[in-house]
């Protein structure tokens, strides 16, 4: 299976993980600073930049868009809860 | 004896000129105890509005609170028609300052409304209506009113990602929306009249403005070159009397307090503890030890039960990174520590360090609790923290001192990266 490195510049963590997981999940899982609230892609808790490998996450969908635009989010943010690895090298830290 | 504005005549409430130009038309709130949960109101508040006319048509600047649109109106009516009106400000997009907006937009709907770029999301939220006409402004945009100017400054996060601020240079007047603003109600209005609203200033910016001091002093920049006559803020006294020296005191109150004894290159952490029977002591102290051994990091060692939370916050506020030490009791971390956490809103906490460790009987819960609120407070938590069991052996008590250590090197970026296999977490 695929595997994509994940590092969270935050806690200097990077994460070798299968394609297909959602960042939150690794987040969770090594603390990192991504805070989350529904995790449903709807309350914009977990906007997360991305610095690197923006390409090496699933397209954000109409709906995460339209979420991300409401929170006021930047260039380069992501729900943590909707993104998913795909393979490669990606960091990300909290916004 | 000062003389009063005339605020009414015969009941009417009337506007009050601030030059033969620029009027104030806006609300007194005598009664109001507390504002926003957060801020008490000892003699209740001020939502000012003004009206400025120019030779080619009129400014509405800010409206009232909702149940003062009356007073607001009648004040708008006895110095201009609605027809007259041509420009429609909002410097800030909360409702004590928006709540006669939409019958202002009704009454006057030839008149076109100018927002920050920032605050055109939160006006949809706020009329509850998609089709509507605004214009969003940035620094360095005007409005012409003829023989008058409307300039704007943009200056976000002054405490709510909206706010701007809006320069009238034929006056020197700025209109600072809750910029220099304060809650504190007085019938006369102007600072050299008022009573002593100097606590009421300071109250403010320390629970509105503290937690943007970044911001502030950004926004400083822009203001400070302005030549000021007046400055027209949201609530409280207008200040035509010396207004510098209220952009003067924003300057101070956004600068450190003491000359900090950090050298450039060194970094602060401050540990704080709690402990019941020493156990979560000797674990700090360890934590401290650790720490200490790292060069160029300046560690402090605080009992949380030896002061009260006021100075711990301002200390906070300056640190690079902040441990805490709580037992837990009962399943929960205890008070103290809550209350100091609950008690860091007024700060900026992003990106410091942040970590956790402590004593406990049975489960040890606190640790975790306490972890999870840093993370939701914006602080980075690099190293999972520490839970040892009542008394902490003399291997635990080198944990500690290692934890402290590691702490303190991930502070000056010493730490060695992390390489982790998902399927080894947990």
């Amino acid at each position: 299976m695929a595997k994509a490195s994940i590092t969270f510049e935050d806690i200097n963590v990077t994460v070798t993980a299968p394609a297909g997981t959602r960042l939150i999940e690794i987040s969770e899982k090594v603390g990192s600073g991504i805070v989350y609230g529904c995790r449903e892609g709807e309350c914009g808790t977990c906007i997360t930049k991305v610095t690197e490998g923006w390409n090496n996450l699933t397209e954000p969908s109409v709906l995460e868009d339209k979420v991300l635009r409401e929170n006021m989010a930047g260039k380069h943010n992501r729900l943590a809860c909707q993104a998913q690895v795909l393979g490669g090298t990606i960091s990300v830290k909290p916004v | 004896m000062s003389k009063l504005p005339i605020l009414t005549i015969d009941g009417a409430p009337q506007a009050i000129a601030l030059s033969e130009r620029v009027h104030w038309i806006g609300a007194l709130d005598p009664n109001l105890r507390n504002f926003d949960i957060i801020l008490k109101t000892a003699n209740g508040t001020s939502y000012n509005a003004y009206v400025v006319r120019g030779s080619e048509g009129v400014a509405v600047i800010d409206t009232v609170k909702e149940a003062y649109a009356g007073d607001f109106f009648a004040r708008l009516e006895s110095v201009a028609r609605y027809d007259e009106i041509k420009v429609i400000v909002l410097n800030h997009l909360e409702p004590d300052h928006t709540g006669a907006l939409p019958e202002l937009m009704r009454r006057a709907p030839q008149a076109q409304l100018y927002i920050s770029q920032k605050a055109q999301s939160m006006l949809k939220a706020l009329l509850k209506q998609d089709e509507f006409d605004f214009t969003p402004v940035m620094t360095g945009d005007k409005v012409s009113l003829g023989d008058r100017t409307l300039e704007f400054l943009h200056t976000p996060y002054l405490h709510w990602p909206d706010t701007q601020c809006t320069y009238l240079p034929e006056e020197k007047t700025l209109f600072s929306g809750d910029v220099f603003g304060c809650h504190f109600c007085d019938v006369r209005l102007f600072n050299d009249e008022v009573g002593d609203f100097r606590f009421s200033f300071e109250y403010y910016y320390a629970h509105i403005m503290r937690p943007f001091k970044e911001y502030v002093n950004r926004a400083l920049t822009l203001i400070e070159p302005l030549a000021l006559d007046k400055i027209l803020p949201a609530h409280g006294p207008l200040l035509r009397d010396q207004p510098q020296k209220y952009v003067q005191r924003y300057r101070e109150l956004s600068s450190s307090a003491l000359q900090s004894e950090i050298s450039v290159g060194e970094k602060t952490l401050l540990i704080f503890y709690i402990s019941s029977y020493g156990n979560t002591r000797r674990m700090a102290e360890a934590v401290y030890e650790g720490a200490m051994a790292v060069e160029h990091v300046r560690v402090s060692l605080y009992d949380l039960e030896g002061s009260e939370i006021s100075p711990f916050v301002d200390l906070i506020e300056g640190a690079d990174g902040i441990l805490f030490g709580t037992p837990t009791i009962n399943g929960d971390a205890v008070k103290p520590v809550w209350d100091l956490l609950s008690s860091l809103a007024v700060v900026n906490l992003k990106s410091k360090l942040g970590g956790v460790f402590g004593s406990y009987g049975w489960t040890g819960e606190g640790v975790k609790m306490v972890e999870d609120r840093l993370r939701g407070l914006k602080l980075r938590v690099p190293i999972p923290g520490i839970r040892i069991k009542l008394i902490p052996t003399d291997e635990e008590i080198q944990l500690c001192r290692d934890f402290g250590h590691e702490m303190a090197l991930d502070l000056m970026g010493l730490r060695q990266a992390k390489v982790i296999d998902m399927a080894d977490l947990a």
